[in-house]
This record gives C-alpha cells, sequence and structure tokens, in this order.
C-alpha cells in the first residue's frame, strides 16, 4: 500500500477532511460573526460579560452610523412632536435628536471611487504591460521586469515620508485622483507579473489566427487574447481591490477630508464620551460588502486564477 | 486565387537558417504540396508567405503585388494550423464566421450565416455549430479550422499539416473532400505534409525541402519517378526506396555510389539470388523482406504468393536510378 495512490478516497477520509475543513471554516469566520452580531446589539449588550450570543436585535448601531445626534434635556424633548420615523424614535429613547447626516456614507464613496478607480487602472495598464513583455522584443525585458517587482521589496509605507511631501507639492494631498495613483503605483506591480504569467499561457496561434483572419494586432488583442485572459483579470483585479479597500496607513497619512476612505474613518464612529461599538461594528460590517459582492460576481473565474495558471487544462 | 511567387527568399532565426534562398511559384489554382522533414522549412515557408514572419531577404509576391511590407490582414491569405487554431472561447459558428466579421471582409450577417452553414455542411459539422469549439474532438477540430479557411476566398489557402491529427478513415475522407474543394473552388493551395499519399493524390505540383533549399519542384509523378537527389527519392515512395551500393547489381555507371531501386523496380526471377527473411501479407499486396549480402531490400510480390521466409528469391534492377557518393542523381 503506497500513501500516495490517487484512488477515491475511503468515506472515512472524506468524512475526517470535511470535518476539519468545516471546523477551520468556522474558526476563520467567527470574528466576522462577532462584528456582524454586535452592529445589531444595543450598546449594552455589545459590551456585556459574558457576551450575550443570544440578544435582542436593534438597528441602533446603524441609525448611529449614518446620523450625527445631539443630546437635549427631558423637557425640550417632551415639547417636540412626536417623531415622523423608525430612526428618530430609536435616537429619542436614548434622549437625543437628529443633528444631521454623518460623513460615512461619503468616506464609503470615497473607498469606492479610489477602490475601483485604482483597481481599473491597474489592471489596464497592466493588462497592456504583461501582453507587451509576454509577446513582444522588449529590450532589456528581465531587467526591467525584475524593476517592477522590486518596487514590491520594500514595504510601501518606508516611503511614506517622501511621498507625503510629494504629494503636498503636487498637489495631490487629500485628492481622489492622488490616492488612485498612489495604490496603482503599488498594485502595478502585482498586476503585471500575475497578468503576464496568465498571458504567457496563451498559446500565441490564437493571435496568429485572427492576424491572418483579418484582424489587425490590436483587435486581436481585444477580440482573442482578453477574453482568454478574463479568468487571470478576474483574479489579479480581486487582489488589487483588496489591497486598495483595506489600505490604512497611507489614508491616514495623505488624507483628511475630501478623498478619505472607509478606513481610517471608521475608527472615528467610536465616538466621544461612550463608546459605540455597534456603530463601529456596523460600519465595518458594511464596509466588507463591496469586495465580497465584487469576490462573489467574478468567482466563476477564479477558481482556475487562484491557482496561478499553475495547472494546465 | 491567385499566383504566389518566392523569389530569393531566406529567413534565418539566430544562426539556425530556417529558409535558404527559395524560389518558387505556385501557379494560380494550383494545389503545391511541401515535403521534407521536420526542420526543412515548410511551416516557416508558409508562415513568410501569410505574413507572420518576414524574409530577411527576397520578393514574395500575390497576384503580381509584393507583400513583404503588408500585414498578414493586408495579404487575404487564410491558413490551417496543425494545432491550436480553434479560439476557445468561441462557439463553433463564431469560429467560422470570425474571419467573414474581420474589418478587411465587413461581410453582412445574412450572408455570414449562408456562407457558415455552407462550409458547415461540406464539412459534416452542422450539427456542431452551436457547441463551444473546446467541446469538440480533434477531428472536429481540424475540420472546423479548414472550415474557417473555406469559408473566405483568399488569394492563397496555407495549410500546415491539417490531417495529421486526425484518424485514418477522416483523413482519407477529408483528403477527397480537400481536393473536390480545391477543384471546384479554383483555389490556390500551399499544404505542407509528410503523408505520401496525401502528397501524390493531392499535389498539382510536389516542392521538396531540404534544410531550408527548395531542391526540387515538380509535378508528383516528376518527384517520383525522376528525382533529383537520394534525398528527394526517399522522400516520396511507401515501402521507402532502397538506396544499396551500387557494385550490388552489375552495369552500374562509373561515378555511382549508390543505387536506388522503389520497391516495385525489381524483378523476380532473374539475377541475384536473396534470402527471404520476412512476409507482410497487407491484402492488396505483399510485402518481401530480403537480404543480400547483408543488405535489407523491401520489395512487392502478388498478393497471393506462396513465398515463405527462408525461401529463396533472384532479383535483377529494373529501371534503377543511380546517384553519386553526394547523393546527386547521375543516371
Amino acid at each position: 500500500m503506497s500513501g500516495y495512490s490517487i484512488t477515491e478516497p475511503s468515506l472515512r477520509q472524506k468524512w475526517v477532511a470535511g470535518t476539519l475543513v468545516v471546523a477551520y471554516a468556522l474558526i476563520t469566520i467567527l470574528p466576522l460573526i462577532w462584528i456582524l452580531t454586535t452592529g445589531f446589539k444595543s450598546p449594552t449588550d455589545a459590551i456585556s460579560y459574558p457576551p450575550k450570543v443570544i440578544f435582542e436585535p436593534s438597528l441602533e448601531g446603524y441609525v448611529n452610523l449614518f446620523t450625527t445626534r445631539t443630546r437635549v434635556s427631558p423637557e425640550a424633548l417632551a415639547a417636540l412632536p412626536p417623531p415622523a420615523t423608525w430612526y428618530e424614535e430609536i435616537v429619542r429613547n436614548r434622549d437625543m435628536v437628529i443633528a444631521g447626516p454623518s460623513r460615512y456614507g461619503e468616506r464609503f464613496l470615497n473607498s469606492i471611487i479610489i477602490g475601483f478607480g485604482s483597481t481599473f487602472l491597474s489592471i489596464f495598464l497592466g493588462t497592456l504591460a504583461a501582453y507587451a513583455f509576454s509577446r513582444f522584443k522588449v529590450p532589456l525585458k528581465d531587467d526591467l521586469l525584475f524593476f517592477i517587482l522590486s518596487t514590491r521589496m520594500m514595504p510601501p509605507i518606508a516611503v511614506a515620508i517622501p511621498i507625503f511631501l510629494m504629494f503636498r507639492t503636487l498637489g495631490l494631498s487629500d485628492t481622489h485622483l492622488g490616492m488612485i495613483l498612489l495604490y496603482t503605483a503599488v498594485n502595478i506591480s502585482l498586476a503585471v507579473w500575475l497578468l503576464k504569467g496568465f498571458i504567457d499561457e496563451i498559446p500565441r496561434e490564437y493571435e496568429e489566427a485572427a492576424l491572418i483572419d483579418g484582424y489587425t494586432r490590436f483587435q486581436a488583442f481585444r477580440k482573442v487574447v482578453l477574453p482568454q485572459a478574463a479568468t487571470g483579470i478576474a483574479s489579479t483585479a480581486i487582489f488589487c481591490l483588496i489591497f486598495a479597500w483595506n489600505e490604512y496607513a497611507f489614508a491616514v497619512l495623505l488624507t483628511s477630508g475630501t478623498a478619505q476612505t472607509a478606513p481610517p474613518f471608521i475608527p472615528t464612529i467610536i465616538g466621544v464620551g461612550g463608546q459605540d461599538w455597534p456603530a463601529v461594528a456596523a460600519g465595518a460590517t458594511l464596509f466588507l460588502l463591496p469586495v465580497m459582492i465584487f469576490t462573489i460576481l467574478l468567482r466563476k473565474h477564479l477558481l482556475r486564477g487562484i491557482t496561478f495558471g499553475a495547472v494546465r487544462k | 486565387m491567385a499566383e504566389v511567387a518566392l523569389h530569393g527568399v531566406s529567413k534565418r532565426f539566430g544562426r539556425e537558417v530556417a529558409v535558404d534562398d527559395v524560389t518558387m511559384t505556385i501557379p494560380d489554382g494550383a494545389f503545391v504540396v511541401l515535403l521534407g522533414p521536420t526542420g526543412a522549412g515548410k511551416t516557416t515557408t508558409l508562415r513568410l508567405i501569410s505574413g507572420l514572419e518576414r524574409p530577411d531577404k527576397g520578393e514574395i509576391l500575390i497576384d503580381g503585388r509584393p507583400v513583404v511590407d503588408e500585414t498578414p490582414a493586408q495579404r487575404n491569405v487564410a491558413m490551417v494550423f496543425q494545432q491550436y487554431s480553434l479560439y476557445p472561447h468561441m462557439t463553433v459558428r463564431e469560429n467560422l464566421a470570425f474571419p467573414l466579421r474581420s474589418p478587411i471582409l465587413r461581410t453582412p450577417e445574412g450572408e455570414i450565416a449562408r456562407k457558415v452553414a455552407e462550409v458547415a455542411e461540406v464539412l459534416r459539422i452542422s450539427h456542431k455549430l452551436d457547441n463551444r469549439a473546446t467541446a469538440l474532438s480533434g477531428g472536429e477540430m481540424q475540420r472546423v479550422s479548414i472550415g474557417r479557411a473555406l469559408v473566405r476566398d483568399p488569394a492563397i489557402h496555407l495549410m500546415d499539416e491539417p490531417l495529421s491529427s486526425l484518424d485514418a478513415k477522416l483523413r482519407a475522407d477529408l483528403r477527397i473532400e480537400l481536393k473536390r474543394i480545391q477543384a471546384d473552388l479554383g483555389a490556390t493551395l500551399l499544404y505542407v505534409t509528410h503523408d505520401q499519399i496525401e502528397a501524390m493524390t493531392m499535389a498539382t505540383h510536389v516542392g521538396v525541402l531540404d534544410h531550408g533549399r527548395l531542391v526540387q519542384f515538380g509535378s508528383p509523378r516528376e518527384i517520383y519517378e525522376d528525382p533529383v537527389s537520394l534525398y528527394v527519392a526517399g522522400r516520396l515512395g511507401l515501402p521507402r526506396i532502397n538506396a544499396l551500393p551500387a557494385g550490388l547489381f552489375p552495369g552500374a555507371p562509373s561515378g555511382a555510389a549508390t543505387i536506388g531501386l522503389r520497391p516495385e523496380h525489381i524483378a523476380q526471377g532473374e539475377g541475384r539470388p536473396s534470402q527471404v527473411i520476412r512476409v507482410e501479407h497487407l491484402g492488396d499486396q505483399t510485402r518481401l523482406h530480403l537480404k543480400l549480402d547483408g543488405h535489407d531490400i523491401v520489395t512487392l510480390t502478388d498478393a497471393h504468393s506462396g513465398i515463405e521466409p527462408g525461401d529463396s528469391v533472384a532479383i535483377a534492377p529494373r529501371n534503377p536510378l543511380f546517384f553519386a557518393a553526394n547523393g546527386a542523381r547521375i543516371a
């Protein structure tokens, strides 16, 4: 009996493997469940010890996330007309009135613009560069590729101060364009290397056939190479988005108002005088959604892509 | 449909000479087969004509027009690759329509549908039109890629061993089909193959390449009956020509080093006695493997011959070919 047989695993082996996978998945998902449930807890339940697994769900965290509120005296509160909406009622139960919307929406939108903008730009430039490196005789090709990769060898934050000064001089501080360019610069090396691997795997014969079929090289690229590189493009895009979406340090350093993304904003939700954990958890929960949706939308391309093209058809 | 001419075309890859000073005219409507072992420059010749490679030297004319500076699209050629030629992300129908939809042709959709249906009918793939290209068998894939060349009306069809990956029956069917289509359409074809039956049955002209040089160009009969060298003689004929020392039989001209005997050019019952080593009954013919002075000889005999291994058969050359020591034909 060899340990390397490629026969069908026995039912017991399947059970063991399945149990391990499920256990691992549960452990991994526990923090997410914690955040998700905390978002629906009342502030008291959120900090109760031992933690409450069964609790009365409340939307207070979400209301607090999207609003700013001011405390009023019980007399003034009584003098007000009855609350017109369900969320006003939640706020009034805490002896407060809604002062206006919070900045969470704006920050979230900034994250969307900067995250998807830099992902698009990285993929656009990365695909073109990867195609050129894969197909053309580029002088000093290996050196250039190494140079591109070398930008990843140093933690980006090590150059934070030069970048800060550069951005200030160029007027890119706290702008969407500045953040898109910065995240693209970080992501592009990953994009070029991943995509080159995928494009290398597409036989040139397809493009040659298209050239002979009457298409220009660019048309052949668009109609024949791109569709076949879809897997690689999808998985690379997910990697780029995850980085740009989650990036915290540069966002703290380079944005403060106009272009601030959600990651540096979420900790500020915690509020003054009292820790509003449900609102923070609600902000974090919503923050997870776009990457999740994006990944789910692209998942049919992902399974093959995640192996980095190591498995040939 | 057009005449295609090569004048002194050379191409090297690094230090490797792929095509060496080839001059050849493919007449309009001709079916030209290029023969030669792997690395002789057959595929490179196709790629030079298609525009996928640029010659280092020489001129290529399509219909009298110099095309060396034109893109493959401008040359209006069709090419069938040995493999990998179907676009895997498209259906069979989209694959067939792809050349017609090119910016150069811009065929109206109605005509595309008509032509695709027509070609699919000829190649018997109508029922697979809506399949993914990757969901076909090897034979079906190759038929589709031949179809992709046939939907167009190019100056020349370039085919690089299009039938080599097919099974024997399909190959025989498609061989006849291709020849019929070529005759019907009056298409000009340049066809690369290793297969002698394909060369003999389909070609109007055969070109033989040796290390990038075109060593002989002529009708299949000329190449078979009147080869310029031992190398060319060895390209056609199955079983292969027997190359034996010239002195084995009397009557060799002076300077001859090798006598070339096609299996059917050996008379039995006269001349020198040889030993029968093996008898292969192929049904329509019987092959005899003989030994004479330590040399292996293959010849043919009557299908119902009673000759058995161990027998002795007297053999004598008939219409032999004589070659000098360097392989050149001398008689």
